[in-house]
């Protein structure tokens, strides 16, 4: 029987549901399953064959979902303060509900923490160790204040990953195969730079995607970069924008007028209105952090170290602005729009800055716009939609004053 | 070509102005009422506005919203944001404005003019009400005050009670209890004064202060504000007469500048 070719993003959502139901199905036969932090090096659970499962990527579900507002309500009610993150705050009230309507993961026997994505995420675990009573692993990261990650730094997180693997080889009763170890990396690397090239194709004028596609797809480039069906579904995608951008077409729905850079997490609670303001407008992404953010290159096991002491949200303000910089004109950006997240202390307090510094590096308009990312309270879009129109009407006339 | 009559329409969130322009060059008639969107101020605007000029609906060309209401806003052929009308509005009274600083009912904008009165960048408050109009009228009531009355008394103060919560609601009890202690009303509303400054000045400055400063909007008329702000930034702050009607202006010469791109 001939199968059916299949487009990249229903391969990836089958992906996403099949990683899910392993951990559930993985939970059931009795064996150990842990939740693990976005950014944690994957490639050590992965080579153990340990299932984990992500609380961050649940708090952008239920927040998509229209859970957000309860779950960030209820965990208020417990006495967790409105200004924290309302991905942990939907994860303290999934941890004291133990059921969520939304979307449920297998509670945890151990967790795994890596603070290259937040450092208050630290406390978050330490909290959730407490409440649950399992044991907690964390890999710190320091922070990069430099260009490049070095030896005392590499020496530092090389010693966390090999206890890392053997306090997991205790609580789960696995081993480390450090041949299939070298098999993960390699498809890890197989699918960080499939990953890179089918974000890079947002350089293309159209860019041949909408970039909201992105806020989706990250989801498999987080939770399954080390598995051989990632890599190739991320090179079918690769494949499928390359050959869009050939024939000059887009799935973005209308005429791509204006190109923007999205700065922040997306407002999962408040997608359709955040895409429609754009879309509507003939404004698409084609520039954002999350192209490097998901994507961990390296060689071998010190440059492995290295690598996630690099991302993003780990790295110095001056490299997290060239990164920007460097994105918005590689992909030609009209304008940009900044999304001063209120869950996310890593980013809101710097965002006036960011905003300010790339605004004068690269010349191009902006605009900031109040949100959240998983707590719908934070959001008017009435504000949105002013904020928008007004930068659609700067750019429009740029575009007047250019031709 | 012939007289073009275009009218803008200001729909804010407490107040409803409405002007128009005569083939972008003379101001026919405006109007406003102390009603914003959602009440009858914006029909009682337009009402006036063509009252006073001896006009009906008909013989505008074009009608643009700008404003919070401004989607809502009745027989309005288009929108503008606000932003881009305030920056109109402002090279309009003032040619040679650089920075235009808007504080209207539920929020403060900062805008960048280029040497031409183009747009080229903007700030926005955030979500808080805190350095707005709104927040100057919640202070009022609690002195049992009008809005009106504010600029009068803060030329009286010879010291200042500074207010140093940032939060509307926080203020508010702030000025309660200050009122109890028995402080001097001018101080007090010094102090207010200093805090809306305060927190528009930063705004005004992660945009980058280039003279001339103009500033529009509703409490451009409160001449207490302004003073505060002028030492903050340390300029000098031009107030043109239409103030409060350069969102209205601005949003009349966008309806013209439509017309005139489509003949």
């Amino acid at each position: 029987m001939n199968e059916e070719k299949r487009d990249a993003k229903s391969v990836l959502r089958a992906l996403q549901d099949r990683i899910a139901q392993d951990a559930w199905d993985a939970k059931n036969r009795g064996e150990k399953v842990g939740w693990c932090a976005s950014n944690f090096p994957q490639e050590i659970t992965t080579a153990m064959g340990i299932p984990v499962v992500y609380p961050e990527n649940m708090g952008a579900a239920v927040g998509a979902k229209g859970g957000g507002r309860r779950m960030c309500e209820h965990a208020e009610g417990l006495g967790y303060s409105a200004d924290l993150c309302s991905y942990a705050r939907i994860n303290f009230s999934y941890a004291d509900w133990k059921e969520c309507p939304e979307l449920e993961i297998p509670f945890p026997d151990f967790l795994l923490c890596c603070n290259n994505i937040c450092n208050c995420m630290i406390k978050w675990y330490e909290n959730l160790a407490l409440e649950l009573d399992v044991p907690l692993i964390l890999i710190d990261i320091p922070h990069l204040d430099g260009e490049a990650c070095d030896e005392d730094r590499v020496k530092y997180i090389r010693a966390q990953f090999d206890d890392c693997i053997a306090q997991l080889e205790a609580i789960t009763g696995k081993r480390m195969d450090y041949d299939r170890l070298t098999e993960v990396m390699a498809v890890s690397q197989r699918s960080s730079r499939a990953w890179l090239r089918a974000v890079g194709a947002m350089e293309h004028v159209p860019s041949p995607f909408s970039g909201f596609d992105i806020f989706n797809n990250m989801a498999v480039a987080c939770v399954g970069r080390g598995t051989v069906e990632a890599a190739e579904a991320f090179e079918l995608l690769a494949e499928e924008y390359e050959a869009l951008a050939k024939e000059g077409k887009s799935s973005f729905k209308g005429e791509e007028k204006y190109r923007i850079l999205f700065e922040g997490i997306a407002c999962w609670a408040n997608l359709r209105a955040t895409y429609k303001g754009l879309q509507s407008r003939g404004i698409n992404l084609t520039a954002t952090v999350y192209g490097p953010a998901f994507s961990f290159l390296y060689q071998n096991l010190d440059e492995l170290m290295a690598a996630y002491a690099q991302v993003p949200n780990c790295a110095c303000f001056e490299h997290e602005l060239e990164l920007r910089v460097h994105d918005a004109l590689k992909n030609k950006v009209d304008g940009a729009v900044f999304h001063m997240n209120r869950s996310c202390k890593n980013w809101s307090g710097k965002l006036y800055e960011l905003e300010r510094q790339f605004r004068v590096k690269t010349g191009v308009p902006t605009v900031i716009f109040d949100g959240d990312q998983s707590d719908p309270r934070c959001f008017s879009e009435a504000q949105y939609e002013t904020r928008i129109q007004a930068l659609t009407e700067i750019m429009e006339a740029n575009k007047k004053e250019a031709r | 070509m012939d007289d073009v009559l275009t009218l803008g329409m200001d729909v804010g969130s407490t107040t409803s102005k409405c002007l128009i322009l005569r083939s972008g060059a003379e101001i026919a008639a405006a109007a406003l009422i102390p009603a914003g969107t959602g009440t009858s101020g914006p029909r009682r605007a337009l009402e006036e506005a063509l009252d006073k000029a001896g006009l009906k609906r008909e013989d505008v060309a074009v009608v643009t919203a700008t404003g919070y209401g401004r989607a809502t806003c009745p027989g309005a052929d288009h929108t503008a944001s606000e932003l881009s009308c305030h920056a109109l509005g402002a090279h309009f009274l003032i040619p040679e404005a650089r920075t235009v600083v808007d504080i209207g009912g539920q929020d403060a904008k900062a805008l960048r003019l280029n040497p031409e009165g183009k747009l080229v960048s903007f700030l926005m408050n955030d979500k808080c009400a805190a350095g707005t109009g709104r927040f100057l009228e919640v202070m009022a009531r609690v002195l049992e005050k009008e809005v009106s009355d504010l600029a009068e008394m803060d030329a009286q103060a010879t010291g200042v009670v500074p207010i140093s919560s940032t939060c509307t609601v926080f203020a508010e009890s702030e000025v309660i209890s200050q009122l109890a202690k028995g402080v001097s009303l001018p101080e007090l509303v010094k102090g207010i004064h200093m805090s809306v400054a305060v927190r528009t000045a930063s705004l005004v400055r992660r945009l980058g202060v280039t003279a001339p400063v103009v500033m529009t909007g509703g409490v451009a008329r409160n001449a207490g504000v302004v003073r505060a702000l002028e030492k903050e930034l340390d300029t000098p702050i031009r107030v043109p007469p239409l103030a409060q009607l350069a969102g209205a202006l601005g949003a009349a010469i966008y309806g013209w500048e439509h017309v005139r791109e489509k003949r």
